[in-house]
């Protein structure tokens, strides 16, 4: 079958921001460019369309971000949350040409919030697109369009001809049809692998059975298996990613923002068994939040309950679902199936060890238990005050980390670090390059944005032959 | 009461979009939900009231159909807002005029028009079709009877849209004495007057398609301006007539015909691009049941717009006579319908709007920490 698939300079394989990044810069460098996004159209975007933010560098405050976010502030941010597990070269490439990065995306009519107001107080760190990821994602696709750039939809890349670090074609399933695409050059930007429920079984055993997928039900990561079983360095662990606790009514795909639950520092949270795991009170939101997930994880049965009094009601972001409620706290455990006398006596123990204290959700406050394991260090006030509430908490896999290995030219290197000759990768299926464990807001998309730019141009210039292959050039990218 | 349907529609909409806030940065339906943590039904008829349709939000929601979450504002809070419509109406037995509006409209203006020209027809036998010297439209219908029918129903038009806006005010939680803030005024009248919210920035609004253009905006614009030029000329025209006792017809270069004029070629220009939007319009996001009151609106201003101008350029040939009869009965059927039709929509919208001036200067009901 030949439908017009082959031929192009540049074959971009994926949909969602890094994607759309690298057709938009290899475009404009003056390639060709075929991309094959495997949603319908109204799902395109991978996980791109649940995101809402990029975290920026900046040395003065700008339209869409106040103050300053230096270089080092920014670097150490990710040095905590990783706990040392990143490549420092990458890692500030990054951060400096995440600079430039919102005046490149409003170029391509993506559209920020102003600086100031705002859900998450992050108007110094992130950027806030108008409306949230899919408007970015629509602006992007508009653009894209009218660039001349092919967008296939429905395309599931299947299989990929890779010998000796050369990529030959693509097997692709458009719209259930086989096709063989060919192209110079690959960027592969397809995502992880987080909605391959088998993988992910492989990975984390049969709890992953219990795990609920926050975004996309397209990333089934068969270009990163298949880069990887084809002598791609691979990177990352595959039980790493970003996790976090969300409703665990929250459908298995696609659930987004909406599920996640903030009221783990208002109560207490216990296990199936009505224990509680782990110290409520330990840290802010965003960070609690990133951690959560993967405490969840590790209980049995991979469930939590959140349980709370009415004065915690009003004092968190809303949820979509609605808490269980009772007027006891034994009635409530009843109410969600959990051991009645355990959960009574749990919350007992809690409420005997609060020690008094002024209570401030916005600072870490002085409330916090004494004699409990684990204790409760912050906000933590006695449960006593019907009605009292419960939300399930299930770990919501937002994204994973295993990928492959990139260097700062976003190109594709194969094992035993030698680089491959015409494949670049861009966007979560590289982001363990960076990223190797933890997570900072906004950061997926600054990777995806940075590495989508560079691997976009990189991949058209090798395609135009301005590039001889094997010469080492110094990336132009981290000072634009 | 809003029926159970929409109400859960209502609340399921604002559950969902409250737990996102995504939209926030669009305009002011988002700001005043994130200050509410509940959704009354007088909430919900605020909020659908305070949108302007521009549809930005459902283009960028991640959880439009086919998402399971099948949220859609634009749609919802159109079907919640055509249901206020007959909320506010008064006289009351009159709401359900909005119902079948479309039909009203026709048959009233056709009514009106037949009625019309039968009564002049009987009253004034041929003279109806002979050329009247210089234009004076007098010796065709009184001035007296212009102005007695003519202030009859205007005054209850008015009364109608002036309870209808007091009984939203009241459905909404405000007092009448939170009316008396300048600066929330002075605030409403610049948002209205430019209709900031289908602005976005100076980016536009996604109608009638995907991608954002201010096409809605100027249409609406020579719409309403027109609109309110005429309303101007007719003004003019009666401070022409009373206070300085200049009776017409007014020269071409006069103020009342140049407002009338220009307002004539508004009202020419911006409902027939209203109407080649609404044509072109995304289904999926529109109440369809409302299309009929739309357009029926819309072409009563056109037609309004047409018998005025022609009345002006042929008034002082033979048809003249035909044209002021024919041009009187649109206007009278135009303001006959105002209160139960499309019209209500600037008056509503521009009370939600005030009332989100005077708001967001509160303390909001909830803080959420987060």
């Amino acid at each position: 079958m030949t439908d017009g698939f082959s031929g192009f300079d540049v074959l971009v394989i994926g949909g969602g921001n890094a994607a759309l990044a690298a057709a938009l810069s290899a475009r404009e460098t003056g390639a060709s460019v075929l991309l094959l996004e495997g949603a319908p159209p109204e799902f395109r975007g991978g996980n791109s369309r649940h995101t809402r933010n990029l975290r920026c560098m900046h040395t003065a405050p700008t339209e869409v971000m106040t103050d300053s976010y230096p270089e080092d502030e920014f670097y150490n941010d990710i040095l905590r949350v990783t706990g040392g597990q990143t490549n420092e070269q990458l890692a500030r490439m990054t951060i400096r040409a995440s600079a430039s990065c919102t005046a490149w995306m409003k170029g391509y009519g993506v559209r920020f919030q102003h600086a100031m107001g705002g859900t998450l107080h992050l108007g110094r760190t992130n950027a806030f697109f108008l409306g949230g990821g899919k408007a970015m994602m629509n602006a992007y696709y508009a653009h894209a369009e009218r660039a001349g750039i092919r967008i296939v939809y429905n395309a599931e890349v299947v299989d990929l001809d890779v010998a000796d670090g050369r990529f030959r074609s693509a097997r692709v399933l458009v719209n259930g049809e086989p096709v063989a695409i060919g192209a110079k050059v690959l960027v592969a930007a397809s995502g992880g692998f987080e909605s391959n429920l088998e993988w992910l079984k492989e990975a984390w055993g049969p709890a992953a059975d219990n795990f609920l997928i926050r975004g996309t039900p397209y990333n089934k990561g068969k270009v990163l298996k298949r880069l990887i079983e084809s002598g791609i360095e691979s990177i990352g662990d595959p039980t790493q990613g970003h996790c976090v606790a969300i409703d665990a009514r929250a459908p298995k795909f696609d659930g987004g923002i909406v599920t996640r639950l903030d009221c783990v520092s208002l109560g207490i949270v216990v296990n199936k068994n009505g224990e509680r795991f782990y110290d409520e009170g330990e840290e802010f939101w965003p960070k609690r939040y990133a951690i959560w997930g993967r405490l969840v994880a590790q209980q049995p049965d991979q469930i939590g309950h959140c349980i709370i009094d009415a004065k915690a009601m009003g004092k968190f972001m809303p949820s979509v679902f609605p808490p269980a409620k009772a007027q006891t706290i034994a009635e409530l455990a009843r109410l969600v199936k959990l051991p009645v006398e355990k959960v009574v006596a749990t919350v007992k123990a809690f409420n005997d060890a609060v020690q008094p204290g002024t209570f401030n959700h916005a600072i870490l406050d002085d409330c916090h238990t004494a004699g409990l394991k684990p204790e409760k260090t912050h906000w933590a006030l006695r449960i006593d005050q019907p009605p009292f509430y419960a939300y399930g908490l299930r770990p919501g896999l937002t994204f994973t980390y295993l990928g492959v290995k990139v260097n700062e030219r976003a190109m594709a290197l194969r094992k035993g670090g030698q680089r491959t000759e015409n494949i670049f990768a861009a966007g979560e299926i590289m982001a363990g390059s960076i990223l190797g464990k933890g997570y900072v807001a906004g950061f997926g998309v600054t990777i995806g944005t940075v590495f989508g730019r560079i691997a976009g141009r990189e991949a058209a210039m090798q395609a135009l032959g301005r590039v001889e292959n094997g010469t080492e050039e110094a990336p132009r990218h981290a000072a634009n | 009461m809003l029926p159970t349907e929409l109400m859960q529609e209502g609340e399921h909409l604002m559950t969902v979009c409250n737990a996102c806030r995504y939209c926030e940065g669009y305009c002011a339906v988002w700001q005043a939900m994130e200050r509410r943590l509940v959704f009354k039904e007088s909430d919900l008829n605020y909020l659908a009231n305070l949108c302007h349709s521009c549809s930005e939000c459902y283009y960028a929601c991640q959880y439009a159909p086919p998402h399971e979450f099948d949220i859609n504002p634009p749609k919802t809070l159109a079907k919640i807002r055509a249901y206020t419509y007959q909320l506010y109406a008064w006289p009351q037995p009159l709401a359900k005029l909005f119902r079948k509006n479309g039909l009203l409209v026709s048959l009233l203006t056709a009514l009106l028009l037949i009625g019309f020209l039968l009564a002049a027809g009987a009253l004034l036998g041929n003279r109806l079709w002979q050329p009247v010297r210089s234009g004076d439209i007098y010796p065709i219908v009184p001035h007296e009877v212009m102005v007695l029918t003519f202030a009859a129903v205007g005054l209850f038009a008015a009364l109608a849209l002036l309870i209808g806006f007091l009984r939203f005010w009241r459905n909404v939680g405000e007092r009448y004495s939170a009316l008396a803030d300048p600066a929330a005024l002075a605030r409403t009248a610049k948002d209205v007057l430019r209709l900031e919210y289908l602005d976005n920035g100076g980016a536009g609004c996604t109608y009638p398609g995907t991608e954002s253009s201010q096409s809605l905006r100027w249409f609406h614009h020579l719409t309403f301006y027109g609109f309110l030029s005429c309303f101007v000329a007719t003004t003019l025209g009666a401070i022409y007539y009373y206070l300085l006792g200049w009776h017409g017809p007014y020269g071409y270069t006069s103020l009342p015909v140049i407002f009338g004029t220009v307002g004539g070629v508004g009202l020419l220009i911006g409902p027939l691009g209203l109407f080649v939007l609404k044509q072109r319009r995304n289904r999926d996001i529109v109440d369809e049941s409302q299309y009929g009151m739309d357009v029926s609106f819309l072409v009563l201003l056109w037609l309004a717009s047409v018998s005025g101008l022609l009345l002006l350029f042929l008034r002082e040939s033979a048809a003249m006579g035909t044209l002021l009869v024919v041009h009187l009965g649109i206007i009278m059927a135009l303001f006959l319908t105002l209160p139960y039709g499309k019209f209500v929509h600037g008056v509503y919208r521009s009370a939600a709007v005030l009332k989100w001036a005077l708001e967001r200067s509160r303390p909001p009901e909830h803080n959420v920490e987060v």
